[in-house]
C-alpha cells in the first residue's frame, strides 16, 4: 500500500495510478518470456526450478518406493531393476542439484529481493539478467532431453535405426557425479547431453553472480554502508564470488569429459593414458564449492527471516557477515576430503582434513549468533519462522555430523556410505531446502501482494520436519552400520531402515504437497498483504505489495537493516506502520557516508 | 555401555583398527550430542519465554557481544582442532603397513572380486589368517571400484591404472561381508563377497585346497564349473533359468544356434564359448551390449573347460544331440594340454 511509503516522509502523496504493479505493468506471454524486469525474472526462475524440483522429486519416490524391497519392485529381471534404479537416483540428484538447488536460493528470491534490498530499479545488467534465465532454460531442455530420451528407450528401445539411437539417449546412469571411467568408457549414452547442459547451467549460474557482484557494488542507495547491507546480500555476494570462480572449473571438466567421451582423447579414462583420480580433483574443486553455493544464500535468508520474525536486531551482524565471506574463501580448499579413500597421499589428506574442519567453526558461528539473536526477542511462530528453526535443527546436525567425515580414521569406514547420503541431505535439504520454503513464505506477500495461511503452512512445515527426519536420521545409522550408497539391492539386514526411511520420504511428499498447495491458495483466496506484514525493515519491506514496476516511488535512504523499533504495530490500521521520529533518530538515516 | 551402545549403530569390531575408530565415532557424537542439546535447549527456552503474546514486550539486548562471540569461536575451534589429531593419527595407523605383512592382490572388475594370494591361486572370497598383518593391493580392470570391510572399518578405491594399498590385521575369527563402495554400475549393489577370517594353520590348510581343486573330494568337472559360474562374476550377469539379464541366459545355450548383432550366426560350441570368455567383444549376442570384462589372465583353460562342462549340463539342445544316451560325462572331455582342443565342437 502506498499509506507505508508515505509514512517514510520521503515521498509526499502517492498518486492513484500507482496501483499499477509488476504482475500487471505488462501484458502478454512476450512480457514475461523477455522482461528484463528483475522481479519477472525471479518468477520465472521459481516455476522453473520447482518444476525441476518437482521431476527431482518424482525420481526421490521411485528409488525409494524401489528400495522397499532388496528385490524386484518394478520389472521381471534383475539387470532391468537395477539399471531402472541407478537412472532413478542419477536424475534425482542431476535434476536437484544443478536444476533447484543451485538456482533456487539465489536466482529466485536473490533475483526478486537484491535490488530491491537495496532500493533499486533493477540489477545492474538487466539484459545479462534475462540472459541468464535463458541459459538455465536452455540448459534444463538439454536435461528434458534425456529424461524425454530415457523414457522412449525404455518403452520402445533399444532402436535399430542410427539416427534414432544418436537423437534418443538412453537416459543417465553416471550418478551426478559422472565419475570417470565409468562415465566416459561405459555409462548409457545420455551422458553427452546431460554433459552439454551442465555447461550451459554453468552459465546461467556466472551471469547471475556477475550481476550480483556488480550490483551491490554499484548500486548501493544513500545510507548503506557496506556493514549496513541486510546479511541476504552478504551471503548473495559471498555465493556470487564462489559462482564465479569455480563454475568455470566445472565447464571445463564437462567439455574435458565431452572431449574423451566423443572424440576418444585421453584425459581420464587409464585406458586412453588418462588418470581417473585428476577427475575427481577437477569436480570437486567445483562441487564442493557448489554446496556454498546452496548453503551460503539459505543461510542469509534464515538471518533476514529470523530478525523478522522475532522481531530483534540481528545478534552479532559481523561475525555473521564475516562468515560468509570465511566460507566462500574456504570452500575453494577442501575439495581433497572427497578423495580420502581414492589414494591420495596421506600428507594431502591430512592437509585437507584440517581446512575442512576449519571450514566448521564459522558456520557454527552462524547457528550460535541466529540462537542468540532470539533472547529477548518478541517470537512470532509463522510459517517461515517455524521453517527457520526448522533450518536451524537440522542445520546443527548436517554440520555436526560434517565431524565424524572431516576426521580421517572415521571418514575412512563412513565415506561411500548412507552416513554421507544422510549427511549431505541434511545439509542440501534440511537446510537448503528449509531455507528455500522459509524465505518463500517470508516473501511471498511481497511478491504476490497475498497473505498465505498460516496453520496449514505451519502444520506442512512441522509434518515436513518430521518426515525429513525419519527419512533422513536412520539412514545413519544404516550408513554407520556398512550400507553403502547407490545400492539397489542390499542385504536384509538393513531392511528395517529403508522401509523407515521410504515411510518418511512419503510424509515428506504429502508435507510438500500441503507446502505447495498453501502458496497456490493464497493466490487466490489469500488476505490481502500489506505493504510490511511482518514489521522488518530491510528495504523491499518500503514499498508496495506487490511492488510497482520500479520498485520504489522515490530512490529510498537506507537505515540499520535490523532496526525493528522503527515499525510500531498500530491497532487501528492492524498494520506495522513506519514510526518516523523513531527513524529519524536512527544513526545513517542522513546519507553520511555515500558509497556510489 | 558405550559398546553396547555402538553394536545398535556400528558393525562388530573385528580388526586391529576398529576399536580407535570407534573410539572417535563416539567421541564425535558425544560432542554432537553436547552441541546439540546446547543449540536446541536453548532455542526451546527463548521460544518459549519469548513468544509473541498480550503483553510481552520484546526487550533491549545488545547487538552483539565481541567477548561472547570470540568465545563461541575459539571454542569450537579447539574442538575441530583435538578431532582432527585423533583423526589423522588414526588414519596413520591404518596407512603404514606394517613389515613382514601378507600379500594379496585385489582384483576388481564389473561387477566381482577377485583375491590372488602369493602362490597365485585366485579365489572369489578373501580368506585370511587371524592376527597377521594383510597388505592389500588394489588394482581394476574396468572402472573404479571401492574396497570396502565395514567389520575392519577398512576401505580404499581401487582405481584403473594404479595400485593402491591398503592393510589390516583381523582379531576374530569369523565371516564378514566385503562390498563395493563406488557406484561402478548395472550390478553396482552386487558386487559383494565376503573375507573369512580363519586360525592360520585352518587358513593354510584352505589355501593348499584351494590351489588344487582336483585334490578336493568329490570334484568334478561339472561342479567346478558351477562354482565358477557362482564366485567369478558370471551369475550377475547370465542366468540359468532363461531370464534376461545383462547377458544372455546360460540355459538351453550351449551347442545352440546364436544370433549375433552383426546378423550373422554361430554354434555356441567349445570355442565360441573360450574365446567370449577370453575375448568378450568379438562377437555380442544380438540385443545384447558388449559390456562383459575380459577373463583373459583371470581363468585358466582348465577352468573354462570346467564352465564349459557346467554348462553342457543346463543345455537341452547339447543333452538331445548327444543322443537317447543323453549321458554327461563325468570325466573332463578335454584339457588344455590336449593339442586338438577344437575337436571338442564335434562333440555338437
Amino acid at each position: 500500500m502506498s499509506a507505508i511509503t508515505g509514512n517514510l516522509g520521503l515521498a509526499t502523496k502517492q498518486p492513484e495510478h500507482k496501483s499499477d504493479n509488476y504482475l500487471t505493468h505488462g501484458k502478454g506471454i512476450k512480457s514475461w518470456l523477455f522482461s528484463l524486469d528483475h522481479k519477472r525474472i525471479g518468477l520465472m526462475y521459481m516455476i522453473g526450478v520447482l518444476t525441476a524440483f518437482f521431476i527431482g522429486g518424482v525420481f526421490a519416490m521411485l528409488l525409494r518406493t524401489k528400495l522397499l524391497t532388496p528385490g524386484l519392485m518394478y520389472t521381471h529381471n534383475e539387470a532391468d531393476e537395477w539399471n531402472f534404479y541407478n537412472h532413478c537416483f542419477t536424475l534425482h540428484g542431476a535434476f536437484m542439484v544443478f536444476m533447484f538447488i543451485i538456482p533456487a536460493i539465489p536466482a529466485v528470491l536473490g533475483n526478486f529481493v537484491l535490488p530491491m534490498m537495496l532500493g533499486a530499479k533493477d540489477v545492474a545488467f538487466p539484459r545479462l539478467n534475462l540472459g541468464s534465465l535463458w541459459c538455465w532454460i536452455i540448459g534444463s531442455i538439454f536435461f528434458g532431453w534425456v529424461l524425454l530420451g530415457g523414457i522412449l528407450h525404455a518403452a520402445f528401445g533399444p532402436f535399430a535405426n542410427y539416427w534414432a539411437n544418436a537423437l534418443i539417449p538412453a537416459g543417465l546412469d553416471t550418478g551426478w557425479t559422472f565419475y570417470t571411467p565409468y562415465s566416459t568408457a561405459k555409462a548409457a549414452n545420455g551422458t553427452v547431453e546431460a554433459l552439454l547442459g551442465i555447461f550451459i547451467l554453468g552459465f546461467s549460474s556466472i551471469l547471475t553472480g556477475v550481476n550480483f557482484i556488480a550490483t551491490i557494488h554499484m548500486l548501493r542507495p544513500k545510507g548503506m554502508t557496506w556493514f549496513r547491507m541486510p546479511l541476504f546480500l552478504w551471503s548473495l555476494y559471498a555465493t556470487s564470488i564462489i559462482q564465479i570462480l569455480a563454475t568455470p572449473v566445472l565447464a571445463i571438466t564437462g567439455l574435458l569429459l565431452l572431449a574423451e567421451r566423443t572424440l576418444g582423447v585421453g584425459i581420464f579414462d587409464p585406458a586412453l593414458g588418462g588418470d581417473p583420480v585428476m577427475y575427481q580433483h577437477f569436480f570437486w574443486f567445483y562441487s564442493h564449492p557448489a554446496v556454498y553455493i546452496m548453503i551460503l544464500p539459505a543461510m542469509g535468508v534464515i538471518s533476514e527471516v529470523i530478525t523478522a520474525h522475532t522481531r530483534k536486531h540481528v545478534f552479532g551482524y559481523n561475525f555473521i557477515a564475516y562468515s560468509s565471506i570465511a566460507i566462500a574463501m574456504l570452500s575453494f580448499l577442501v575439495w581433497g576430503h572427497h578423495l580420502f579413500v581414492s589414494g591420495q597421499s596421506p600428507l594431502a589428506n591430512a592437509i585437507f582434513s584440517i581446512l575442512t574442519f576449519a571450514i566448521a567453526v564459522p558456520s557454527a558461528i552462524k547457528v550460535f549468533n541466529w540462537v542468540s539473536t532470539m533472547w529477548r526477542g518478541d517470537i512470532r511462530f509463522t510459517t517461515p519462522m517455524i521453517c527457520a528453526l526448522s533450518f536451524i535443527i537440522l542445520f546443527t546436525f548436517g554440520g555436526l555430523t560434517g565431524l565424524f567425515l572431516g576426521a580421517l580414521s572415521n571418514d575412512v569406514h563412513v565415506t561411500g556410505t548412507y552416513f554421507i547420503v544422510a549427511h549431505f541431505h541434511y545439509v542440501m535439504v534440511g537446510s537448503a531446502l528449509f531455507a528455500f520454503l522459509a524465505g518463500l513464505y517470508h516473501w511471498w506477500p511481497k511478491m504476490f501482494g497475498k497473505m498465505t495461511n498460516k496453520t496449514v503452512g505451519n502444520i506442512a512445515a512441522i509434518l515436513l520436519l518430521i518426515g525429513f527426519n525419519l527419512t533422513f536420521f536412520v539412514q545413519f545409522i544404516a550408513g554407520a552400520k556398512g550400507l553403502p550408497r547407490r545400492y539397489a539391492s542390499y542385504p536384509p539386514e538393513f531392511h528395517k531402515y529403508m522401509v523407515t526411511s521410504t515411510i518418511g520420504a512419503y510424509v515428506m511428499a504429502v508435507a510438500l504437497f500441503m507446502m505447495a498447495g498453501n502458496l497456490l491458495a493464497a493466490l487466490i483466496n489469500g488476505k490481502k498483504a500489506p505493504a510490511n506484514p511482518w514489521g522488518a525493515n530491510t528495504l523491499e519491506w518500503h514499498t508496495a505489495s506487490p511492488p510497482p514496476h520500479d520498485n520504489f516511488p522515490v530512490e529510498p535512504v537506507a537505515g540499520d537493516p535490523y532496526d525493528m523499533g522503527s515499525w510500531v504495530w498500530d491497532e487501528a490500521t492492524e498494520q506495522w506502520v513506519l514510526d518516523e521520529d523513531h527513524a529519524r533518530t536512527v544513526a545513517g538515516t542522513e546519507p553520511t557516508v555515500h558509497q556510489h | 555401555m558405550l559398546k553396547i551402545l555402538g553394536s545398535i549403530y556400528m558393525p562388530p569390531e573385528a580388526s586391529t583398527v576398529a576399536p580407535g575408530v570407534d573410539w572417535l565415532f563416539n567421541f564425535i557424537l558425544g560432542i554432537t550430542a553436547f552441541f546439540c542439546l546446547l543449540i536446541f535447549a536453548g532455542m526451546v527456552v527463548f521460544c518459549i519465554k519469548y513468544r509473541h503474546r498480550p503483553g510481552h514486550q520484546g526487550g533491549e539486548s545488545p547487538g552483539h557481544s565481541t567477548g561472547l562471540e570470540l568465545t563461541w569461536t575459539i571454542i569450537p575451534l579447539i574442538i575441530v582442532l583435538v578431532v582432527f589429531f585423533y583423526g589423522f593419527r588414526g588414519f596413520l595407523d591404518m596407512s603404514v603397513v606394517p613389515p613382514n605383512s601378507y600379500e594379496i592382490i585385489v582384483q576388481s572388475k564389473m561387477w566381482n572380486w577377485a583375491f590372488q594370494y602369493p602362490n597365485g591361486t585366485v579365489t572369489p572370497e578373501l580368506h585370511v589368517p587371524k592376527g597377521v598383518p594383510i597388505r592389500l593391493v588394489l588394482t581394476s580392470d574396468d572402472v573404479i571400484h571401492s574396497f570396502y570391510v565395514p567389520a575392519f572399518r577398512t576401505q580404499k578405491m581401487s582405481v584403473p591404472g594404479r595400485y593402491n594399498r591398503a592393510w589390516f590385521q583381523a582379531t576374530q575369527v569369523g565371516e564378514f561381508p566385503i562390498y563395493c563402495a563406488q557406484y561402478c554400475g548395472t550390478s553396482h549393489s552386487k558386487m559383494l563377497s565376503k573375507v573369512v577370517v580363519e586360525e592360520p594353520t585352518n587358513f593354510d590348510r584352505w589355501l593348499e585346497e584351494a590351489s588344487n581343486p582336483e585334490k578336493q573330494t568329490g570334484f568334478t568337472p561339472q561342479k567346478a564349473g558351477e562354482d565358477i559360474y557362482k564366485s567369478r562374476g558370471c551369475i550377475q550377469c547370465h542366468s540359468i533359468d532363461g531370464s534376461h539379464g545383462t547377458g544372455p541366459t546360460w540355459k538351453d545355450m550351449f551347442g545352440s544356434k546364436v544370433a549375433l548383432s552383426d546378423g550373422s550366426t554361430i554354434v555356441a560350441d567349445e570355442n565360441y564359448v573360450h574365446d567370449s570368455v577370453l575375448y568378450p567383444t568379438k562377437q555380442i549376442v544380438q540385443g545384447y551390449q558388449a559390456v562383459m570384462p575380459s577373463y583373459l589372465g583371470g581363468l585358466k583353460d582348465k577352468q573354462i573347460d570346467w564352465v564349459i562342462a557346467y554348462m553342457k549340463t543346463i543345455s537341452e539342445p547339447y543333452k538331445k544331440s548327444m543322443g537317447s544316451s543323453g549321458a554327461v560325462p563325468t570325466s573332463a572331455p578335454m584339457h588344455k594340454d590336449e593339442p586338438a582342443r577344437s575337436a571338442g565342437s564335434n562333440l555338437k
